[in-house]
């Protein structure tokens, strides 16, 4: 199989270009592509990658692969595959560190921005805050994100404005908290939120809930967002 | 936060609501006059500057004709805040872009008006 990969090492390249790798795979299995990027680099240990548990939960290995972001690691060749051809890309949007790492510091930013943590000025109780069962079901489909960035960097309004928009990833958490009956920041998240850029530059097209590798909804949260900035302010 | 002072209500909420709300009165109008058209075929121009001369079909073309404005502005100023990225550039292009609307608003009052 034709495996085509974007390669960039700004040591030595003037700029960014395609290397193309002819590989054999082994008949009767479906290995994922995070399997043929490690017998790749094999034969050519200069290829660089992130990697770490290989089974879709540490979310270092997002990537581009024939177009559509994923992680590598959970993704089979013969889905990502077309044409008996794969096309391994870094995460659109990012700057290239080399070949297929990318610079994540701006969407970690974003991250940081929206208070990824549970503000609770009330003395703590002696053992733990306590949460009903349906309090606790609100937050379901939102805090299994592994902050991969699959999600972000598909987002075209996330690459125009990579600064200002908080992007889906990091909505998706801010409703996270602002949905968490123990959070009391409430008022301040919503306000921090209610700006023509950070939530409201998403259209609803949808690209972050066709490739969130954990089938998770950031669109669906956005609107929640926006119901609860509208409810607030009528 | 960011705060953006050039946006059409200042608050992201603001923006979006007018949106929707411009769009609505956008489609409600454009539905009426072309169901006014298709029930109509044998429209006479008397009928049809009669129909412009009511204090209500006024009142409803004057607030589409706003809508129209306000829509366009918040559409036109997102695209802009999207795709221009040099500052001289994108000033221009939103100052053309509130000019022109403007203008299609003070037209449209004249012509509604027959003034």
């Amino acid at each position: 199989m034709l495996v085509s990969i974007y390669r960039y090492n700004p040591e030595k390249d003037d700029a960014p270009y395609m290397q193309d790798f002819e590989i054999e795979l082994p008949k009767g299995k479906d290995l994922m592509v995070l399997d043929v990027l490690n017998l790749l680099k094999a034969q050519d240990p200069s290829i660089s990658y992130r990697r770490s548990c290989r089974e879709g939960v540490c979310g270092s290995d997002g990537m581009n692969m024939s177009g559509k972001n994923g992680l590598a690691c959970i993704t089979p060749v013969s889905v990502a595959a077309k044409n008996n051809k794969l096309v391994l890309r870094p995460l659109p949007g990012l700057p290239v560190v080399r070949d297929l790492v990318v610079d994540m510091a701006q969407f970690y930013k974003q991250y940081e921005k929206i208070k990824p943590f549970l503000i609770n000025d009330n003395p703590a109780p002696a053992i733990e805050r306590l949460q009903s069962p349906e309090e606790r079901e609100k937050l379901d489909g939102l805090y299994e994100c592994i902050l991969c960035a699959c999600c972000s960097t598909a987002c075209p309004s996330f690459w125009w404005n990579p600064d200002k928009f908080v992007g889906p990833s990091g909505l998706l958490q801010a409703y996270r908290f602002l949905a968490d009956s123990r959070d009391t920041a409430t008022q301040e998240r919503l306000s921090d939120l209610d700006d023509p850029f950070s939530v409201f530059r998403c259209h609803g097209i949808m690209n972050c809930v066709n490739v969130c590798p954990k089938g998770l909804n950031p669109t669906k949260a956005i609107g929640n967002i926006r119901t609860m900035l509208l409810q607030r302010a009528t | 936060m960011v705060t953006q002072i050039t946006s059409f209500g200042r608050s992201g909420l603001y923006d979006w609501m007018m949106q929707r709300i411009s769009a609505l009165v956008l489609s409600v109008y454009s539905i009426f006059i072309i169901g006014y058209l298709v029930l109509n075929p044998d429209l006479t121009y008397e009928q049809w500057s009669g129909l412009f001369e009511t204090t209500a079909m006024r009142i409803f073309s004057l607030l589409a004709l706003l809508s129209v404005g306000i829509h366009s502005w918040i559409g036109l100023w997102s695209v802009s805040t999207d795709y221009i990225k040099a500052t001289g550039v994108r000033f221009f292009f939103q100052s053309l872009c509130g000019l022109a609307m403007f203008i299609y608003v003070v037209w449209g009052v004249q012509v509604l008006w027959g003034l």
